[in-house]
């Protein structure tokens, strides 16, 4: 404006509006709270996962964003009937939605976040196209019928929410593909640039496992990866993808910010019909005519985008079409004495957007699909895998499917990367990216009780070390075994090459050892005598720990391995008639 | 150009106007098409003179036999010689102290073979190597007693030693192990840097004369300038070797397939003495995990062992342990001493050896 200057007050940055309110009004927005919230939030999710670590857990919450998942919470207070340690912290999501709406989805939820963020950073279309792409469409049922199938399952007692649970999808995929990624570019950093003279500091303080000695590997993490890849992708083709479409949290919020107190409205004796709310809006939530409530993220982009400022959020506004006073059609409408100038009287919708047809369809579809599961073998009781070995302290199988959201925290604090997330081998679709413990990667550490510290639902029970090894307290119960280990003669060194080795005898953690050693001299056919300790395992010591599968020498399929056959947490499984009563 | 058109009335002025315009089209199509002829050529010329010059010509990534890109092992050897400072001719060849007041025992067991000053300089890099293999509490004896490591980390820092390092490639997780055992504490706590390995931190080292191991990868980011390594062991019974002492305790810096080690124990163990001639060892007897090991893992395993010996030559030290901590038979030593004497890396007689004992408290 050109009186700026003569009047003295500050131009450029500094300079009011035009509507006569100061400069600050510019930058002091909701919505830029917003996204100082949803920066806050999200620093805080990688800050977790970061101190999800042996040297730095502290005391920190380190599952909190888990924990205040009120899907986690309701479905498995469904399919355990209890409310697990921490978990009644969803309330702290449940109840703010009831009275604001799904403020969660564009203000917390760290993986809402990452959308919101790789939408808005390649976003190329231009404003007719924004809006075109930002409308309602029917796909954005799909998410109500998972959340359904998701609830009658957890039901019946199978807990797949977290096949696609925001929070967990994501910390899965930071846990088996994001931070080994970070780390192998942290670690093979310095050396490659070693050669072109540049000296860069060690930068392995930052890594995800610090003193870890080797790279950390994920089974089927290309998968995992790929899927992340995938549904961040999506945002270049449908703004939001994820959390209008397919996510079963923003579906439950959804549901439930249909009670809500506040909402946005539209004042039709403003509105001019331009659609330009429409531009930024981020759940597709049709603010331009009649808000679908459950679709809406609050995220207020449409309040800021108003040229009429036709829009504000206000405490249960009612509708007022029944006012209206004279025809919307030749444009003499008025409402308490205004003229209506919108052409859409309507201004909300307040169910959500699912036939209640389609409710029972997803609900049947619930009801089948926990046959099909539960009886596939894989997760049966006569058909189990033995390989499907679960870390300590987690509770027994049919539990252990109530309760494991397959967040893979366990997995990302596990020091010694023996738990790894399962494919389909070890427990079917229904123990997909679940715990279990691959011995040729890694072996379950004597002394270590993390993962069942950081489980925040309890499939792996919090338990302490003695009570881990059966000492001090726990004396009289003996050791937690996760299974137990056999000797596959033909490949065994000592027993079938005739030469020493042992090493599963010396690495072998329980005190008096779980492997012994038969003494015998063997005459090579050159007459030469060698003596050979040949190893057995002595299986009421065996915990199952699999340190001596992890370090034979014979690698690929070692000559000592585990199996959960003798494990304490299944009365089923059990291989000594006396083993475990002490 | 269109300016002119415009000008242009006569049927005739416009037919000049157009031939000319024809003509200037077709000079601009010709110019463009030399143009992208000489990007094609360049672009050709580029792929073709990498693909087919002779190796060692300037750009050329011809490799007729693959050998040209087969991986490059790129190995590195520690100083000619060893970290070794001669022993002063006047000290003994064991320094052994007995007691409980640690501190005054290891200078007192030091000062037996020639005193700190003899072998550490003012501005000396050193690495001191524990052993940190498992992951058990101190008390358990499958680790080095943090106390001692402390002890001798403050020694040598009294020395003048500018920097000293600890580090140790433990069995099972090195920060658990480090933790668990007290190491990472006493050490910080003494003023030392704390080395864990990491993935980026093996190099190849060579080894020239080893039996087994001339190639191998060793945790080499410790050893980066370093002028002295010292060697502090506890006392162990081992499954397979017999007792892991000072001596076994060099396995801890080496990676790759240790696993395999076990095959010809005792050749390894005397590869290991090749391998790092340290400047001097300390056997840590404060405990002696006399069975189970070595890993212990009840304190049933352990008795207090009251010692500790300074040495130049680890395999006396070891031997002395062997006798007197573990208190085993001197006629049935492991085969590990015999080879590594037979290669001149030590004398596993320490009663021929002179022998400095002092009592203290």
């Amino acid at each position: 404006m050109s009186d700026v200057g003569k009047m003295g007050r500050p131009s450029g940055l500094f300079r009011p509006n035009r509507d006569g309110t100061p400069w600050y009004a510019r930058v002091l927005r909701i919505t830029t709270t917003r996204i100082v919230a949803q920066t806050f939030f999200f620093t805080l999710f990688v800050f977790l996962l970061w101190v999800t670590w042996f040297s730095r857990m502290g005391g920190y919450p380190v599952s909190l964003f888990l924990e205040i998942d009120p899907l986690v919470g309701i479905a498995t207070a469904l399919s355990t009937h209890t409310v697990y340690r921490w978990l009644w912290r969803g309330l702290w999501v449940l109840v703010p939605t009831l009275v604001v709406g799904r403020v969660f989805c564009n203000w917390v939820c760290p993986y809402g976040t990452l959308h919101h963020f790789f939408a808005w950073v390649f976003n190329i279309r231009g404003n007719r196209n924004n809006i075109d792409k930002n409308r309602y469409r029917d796909a954005q049922q799909i998410k109500y019928i998972i959340l359904a199938i998701f609830l009658v399952l957890a039901l019946f007692g199978s807990l797949q929410i977290g096949l696609l649970d925001p929070i967990s999808l994501l910390v899965r995929s930071m846990t088996t593909t994001i931070a080994p990624a970070a780390d192998l570019a942290l670690i093979s950093l310095p050396g490659a640039l070693a050669d072109t003279g540049l000296r860069v500091p060690s930068l392995t303080f930052l890594s995800s496992s610090p003193g870890a000695a080797e790279q950390r590997v994920f089974a089927g993490a290309w998968f995992i990866g790929l899927t992340i890849i995938g549904l961040v992708g999506m945002n270049l083709v449908i703004p939001r993808f994820f959390c209008r479409v397919l996510c079963p949290l923003g579906a439950l919020l959804g549901v439930l910010s249909r009670f809500s107190l506040w909402r946005i409205d539209r004042d039709i004796t403003k509105c001019t019909d331009c659609d330009l709310c429409l531009k930024h809006c981020e759940g597709a939530s049709d603010p331009q005519g009649a808000l679908r409530k459950s679709e809406c993220f609050v995220c207020f982009n449409c309040i800021d985008d108003c040229p009429e400022d036709a829009l504000s959020f206000r405490a249960s506004p009612l509708p007022a079409t029944d006012r209206i006073r004279g025809s919307l059609r030749d444009g003499r409408a008025t409402l308490f004495g205004k003229k209506v100038i919108s052409r859409n009287a309507e201004t909300v919708v307040r169910h959500v957007d699912l036939p209640r047809r389609r409710w029972l369809f997803s609900a049947m579809a619930g009801v089948l699909a926990y046959p099909f599961l539960r009886l596939s073998r894989a997760v049966n009781k006569r058909g189990y895998s033995e390989k499907a070995i679960r870390p300590p302290g987690t509770v027994e199988e049919s539990e252990f499917l109530e309760r494991c959201i397959k967040c893979d925290q366990c997995i990302n604090v596990c020091p010694t990367n023996v738990l790894q997330p399962s494919l389909l081998a070890e427990a079917g679709l229904e123990g997909f990216w679940a715990p279990v413990m691959d011995f040729s990667v890694g072996f379950c550490q004597y002394n270590c009780v993390l993962c069942s510290e950081v489980c925040p639902t309890g499939a792996i029970r919090t338990i302490t070390t003695d009570e881990k090894l059966g000492s001090g307290r726990f004396a009289g119960n003996g050791p937690i075994r996760v299974g137990t280990a056999f000797f596959n003669r033909g490949r065994c060194l000592p027993w079938a090459m005739e030469t020493p080795c042992v090493v599963c005898e010396e690495v072998c953690p329980v005190s008096p050892k779980a492997i012994e050693t038969y003494r015998e001299q063997a005459v090579r056919s050159d007459g030469s005598k060698v003596i050979l300790n040949k190893p057995y395992i002595r299986p009421e010591l065996c915990i199952g720990c699999g340190i001596c599968e992890h370090e034979c020498p014979v690698m690929d399929d070692a000559a000592v391995y585990v199996t959960v056959a003798g494990e304490t947490r299944s009365k089923e499984r059990s291989l000594l008639l006396l083993q475990g009563e002490g | 150009m269109s300016g002119d058109r415009k000008r242009v009335h006569s049927p005739a002025g416009r037919k000049d106007a157009d031939t000319a315009d024809a003509a200037r089209h077709r000079f601009e199509e010709r110019r463009a098409f030399l143009k992208r002829a000489g990007v094609a050529a360049v672009l050709a010329a580029g792929s073709t003179w990498p693909a087919l010059a002779p190796p060692g010509w300037i750009f050329s990534l011809r490799d007729p036999d693959g050998k040209r890109g087969a991986p490059k092992e790129k190995t590195f050897r520690l100083p000619e010689g060893g970290f070794i400072v001669e022993k002063p001719a006047t000290a003994a060849d064991l320094g052994v102290a007995r007691g409980t007041d640690i501190r005054a025992m290891i200078r007192s067991a030091v000062d037996g073979i020639g005193g700190i000053a003899h072998y550490i300089r003012k501005g000396d890099i050193v690495v001191v190597k524990p052993n940190v293999a498992f992951e058990r509490p101190a008390l358990l004896g499958a680790t080095t007693n943090p106390e001692v490591l402390a002890e001798l980390i403050r020694l040598v820092k009294e020395a003048g030693a500018s920097e000293v390092r600890v580090a140790d490639n433990p069995i099972e997780t090195p920060e658990n192990c480090f933790a668990r055992s007290g190491i990472r504490e006493a050490a910080l706590a003494a003023g030392a840097k704390v080395y864990l390995p990491s993935p980026a931190d093996f190099q190849v080292l060579n080894v020239p004369g080893a039996a087994l191991i001339e190639k191998w990868p060793f945790f080499r980011r410790p050893f980066k300038d370093a002028a002295k390594v010292i060697g502090v062991a506890p006392v162990k019974d081992h499954n397979l070797c017999g007792a892991s002492m000072t001596t076994k305790n060099w396995y801890g810096l080496l990676g790759g397939r240790r696993n395999q080690f076990h095959q010809k124990i005792d050749t390894i163990i005397a590869d290991l003495a090749l391998m790092l001639r340290p400047t001097f060892v300390l056997l840590d007897g404060t405990r002696v995990l006399f069975r189970s090991g070595p890993t212990g893992g009840s304190l049933s395993d352990v008795r207090p062992g009251r010692t500790v010996v300074a040495a130049v030559d680890s395999l006396a030290a070891d031997a002395f342990g062997w006798e007197d901590l573990l208190r085993r038979d001197p006629g049935r030593l492991p085969r590990y001493f015999a080879e590594t004497a037979k290669r001149g890396l030590g004398n596993p007689n320490w009663r021929e050896t002179v022998i400095r004992e002092t009592r203290i408290g």
